[in-house]
């Protein structure tokens, strides 16, 4: 008896301030300050969203530049990695599908970011070696010089970390939207 | 290889640095050094009288059932409360009674996934508030034995240190991360799912919800439990570098600083420095094999035309850069975390063994609190292994460890291998657990392994590939979380409870000295060879295994 009434006063109080007060504050600190950020970074055209900047979506046509593959269906309700071991048989024959729909050959290997599957089946970007390797299927299928693709993609490029994360890498939303705004 | 190095430098080198003051103050506020708000937090709880070892435990306990029940009963009935914009429905009981167990322990496994479970009331007002209580729970339980063992009468009262925990440890420290992660691109809104239409004219719902104030205490914590099923690989939930990197430190800077607030409250800084020592030592050689092992490339791709020249991508995040995710998994599991930031189970074989040993050992830097707990039952066994070598009777800190003390601290440090290698026997032989697998072989056994090494160790992570929401892994993971959890709590305090009650001695110059490199060698080597010898065989049948098979 001694003990439950504390516990339940503690229980108020931690309640009041590790929960509502806290909540409270970083909601007001995050809806002012970084609003686009807080709402999920929803990017919009004529007012109409379009996806999130930082959720991959599916692209499957050869107009457009192609995420990586995803355990997930690229379904933002549902996050999952594959969770194959990397020695799994089960794993080698999803790759060699990935393989085939990029045409990849021992003389022209596809980057391995293509074909490895991200932690959550969301990651938004590629490597600039993936995109790279893209370029010609999309500036075909696009009717495009090969070239002002490819300056595009330089473009978009960016170290993730500075010296800490050197390998450049893409969007590939922000890519295709550029892409789209490139032929208009 | 340089970007790699730099990476752990900037994070375990950064995170040793705040530690270090962190650990000053924090050894202030648990020695009574704001004497104006302990009078408030004393009268918020109706006074706090001086309690011993059986006092400060049974309050911890009746607090700690007030936790379980009141998520329990919000958890099961989420349906029909407010804050609920994306309709999630009811859960099974079974899973609701695995997760309230799972987040009272600091352990936070989640045999769900967040965003398609659990209501935003749930996931702020219950699993929240557990993050930041059952942390604050590690951090008295090591404020009161440290005060026992270091000589002070009593062991302070449970309910004041709970909330100098909370509100003056853990709640600044989250409101700095949340705001920076929230800057960073991790979403911080009540709204329900975002609906898109994609350049390609197909609809998609992205979830999101008030994740910003969730991670950081989650990171903070040694919590561990996502606010999205994926954990930090999730883009909304670890968006950048940088975001990254906060959160990494996040994972240890209370754990380091725990060290330096135990050997300050006794008195003996350079005991301190010793211990920090042992566990820097573990912490680098994990994180050299870890990092080492999976710049090995993803073997199911070696004979495809795919060029790999960063090591095994599958189950990775790119924008995170490509030492973090065995980086991440080295820190998440050497403390009690067990967030993740790469999938562990698509991590190489003998990469993956590296989370699980973590966990075996439990104790490089830890839990929260129960970390350096832990540690001071492997020092009570060194010291009475070195005391019997050089025929002393042992003693730590002038106290003498004798037969009682020993049997509870034997008690406490074998329940951990019984409770793992156990589990993972039953379920390995059972449908209950090869009926859940996701992969076959070695990589299989691994998966059950992994799950009671989590369960048992109140770490949280997973190889997730595991189908775990069943009643059979609800009921076992939920039961030996619960275990692992008080077994290693109040055992400890039952130790020094009994130590207190005995004269202390001077320390002599024949005294075994706890602050010599002596005693760190001596102390790594009770580490090395406990948990080899306990682990080794289940290590073999599983990732070791699936590396000499599978590995050329």
């Amino acid at each position: 008896m001694n003990y439950v009434l504390p516990s339940l006063r503690l229980w108020l109080v931690t309640i009041l301030v590790c929960v509502v007060g806290y909540t409270g504050l970083v909601l007001a600190f995050a809806q002012t300050f970084a609003p686009y950020q807080a709402n999920g970074s929803i990017i919009e055209m004529n007012g109409r969203a379009v996806g999130s900047k930082l959720i991959a979506q599916e692209f499957a046509g050869p107009r457009y530049f192609w995420p990586r593959p995803s355990a997930a269906g690229y379904d933002g309700m549902g996050a999952t990695g594959s969770n194959l071991s990397p020695t799994s048989a089960e794993l080698a024959a999803r790759a060699a599908e990935t393989v085939a729909r990029y045409g990849a050959t021992d003389g022209n290997p596809v980057p391995a970011d293509l074909v490895a599957a991200s932690g959550g089946g969301l990651d938004p970007h590629i490597s600039l070696d993936g995109a790279l390797y893209q370029a010609d299927r999309v500036a075909v299928a696009r009717g495009l010089d090969p070239v002002r693709v490819r300056d595009l993609i330089e473009q978009q490029a960016a170290a993730p970390g500075a010296i800490f994360a050197p390998e450049r890498i893409v969007n590939v939303l922000q890519l295709n939207l550029a892409l789209d705004r490139l032929e208009e | 290889m340089l970007s790699a190095i730099l990476t752990i430098i900037l994070i375990v080198g950064g995170t040793a640095l705040l530690a270090w003051p962190l650990g000053r103050y924090m050894a202030g506020l648990f020695s009574g050094r704001f004497a104006r708000t302990d009078g408030l937090f004393a009268r918020m709880v109706g006074g706090a009288p001086e309690q011993d070892w059986k006092q400060y435990s049974l309050a911890l306990i009746a607090f700690n059932i007030v936790m379980f029940g009141f998520v329990f009963t919000l958890l099961a009935t989420q349906h029909m409360l407010p804050l609920n914009p994306d309709g999630q429905r009811a859960a099974t009981l079974d899973l609701v009674f695995n997760t309230a167990a799972s987040f009272t322990t600091n352990t936070n496994l989640q045999h769900y996934s967040g965003e398609s479970t659990w209501s935003y009331l749930a996931q702020i007002g219950g699993l929240m508030w557990l993050q930041f209580v059952s942390a604050a729970t590690g951090i008295a339980a090591l404020a009161a034995l440290a005060r026992g063992i270091g000589g002070k009468p009593t062991m302070g009262n449970f309910f004041v240190d709970l909330q100098r925990a909370s509100f003056f440890v853990l709640l600044p420290l989250a409101i700095i991360i949340a705001a920076v992660i929230a800057l960073n691109g991790v979403p911080m809104t009540l709204q329900g799912a975002a609906q898109a239409t994609t350049l390609e004219g197909v609809a998609q719902t992205i979830a999101r919800g008030p994740a910003a104030a969730f991670v950081a205490i989650k990171q903070l914590g040694t919590n561990g439990g996502g606010f999205f099923g994926p954990n930090s690989t999730h883009p909304l939930e670890n968006p950048t570098f940088w975001s990254n990197a906060f959160e990494m430190v996040a994972i240890i800077l209370i754990p380091m600083a725990c060290v330096w607030m135990f050997g300050r409250i006794i008195g003996r800084p350079k005991h301190a420095i010793v211990v920090f020592g042992v566990m820097a030592a573990l912490l680098l050689i994990k994180i050299t094999a870890s990092v080492g092992f999976e710049t090995a490339p993803t073997q199911a791709f070696l004979n495809l035309p795919v060029a790999q020249d960063v090591g095994n991508l599958e189950g990775k995040e790119l924008r995170l850069g490509a030492t973090t995710g065995p980086l991440w998994a080295v820190l998440t599991t050497s403390t009690s975390n067990g967030s993740v930031g790469a999938m562990h189970d698509s991590l190489n074989p003998l990469t993956g063994l590296v989370p699980m040993a973590g966990m075996w050992l439990n104790e490089t830097f830890g839990g929260v609190g129960v970390g350096m707990i832990n540690m001071f039952l492997y020092i009570v066994v060194a010291v009475f292994v070195a005391g019997m070598m050089v025929g002393r009777t042992p003693e730590y800190l002038g106290h003498r460890i004798e037969g009682r003390e020993m049997r509870l601290a034997v008690l406490a440090l074998i329940s951990h291998p019984v409770l793992i290698l156990g589990g993972t026997a039953l379920f390995a032989a059972t449908a209950w657990g090869a009926g859940t697998l996701n992969n076959i072989g070695a990589h299989g056994f691994s998966e059950i392994l992994y799950e009671f090494s989590s369960a048992a160790a109140n770490n949280g992570s997973g190889f997730e590939g595991l189908g775990d929401n069943t009643v059979p892994w609800n009921i076992a993971t939920g039961l030996v979380m619960l275990i692992g959890r008080y077994l290693s709590i109040i055992v400890p305090l039952a130790i020094v409870g009994s130590l207190m009650a005995k004269r202390r001695s001077a320390e002599s110059a024949g005294t075994l000295s706890v602050e010599s490199s002596t005693f760190g060698v001596m102390l790594l080597i009770t580490i090395l060879i406990f948990g080899a010898l306990t682990f080794f065989p289940a290590a073999a049948l599983g990732p070791v295994a699936e590396h000499l098979t599978f590995m050329r």
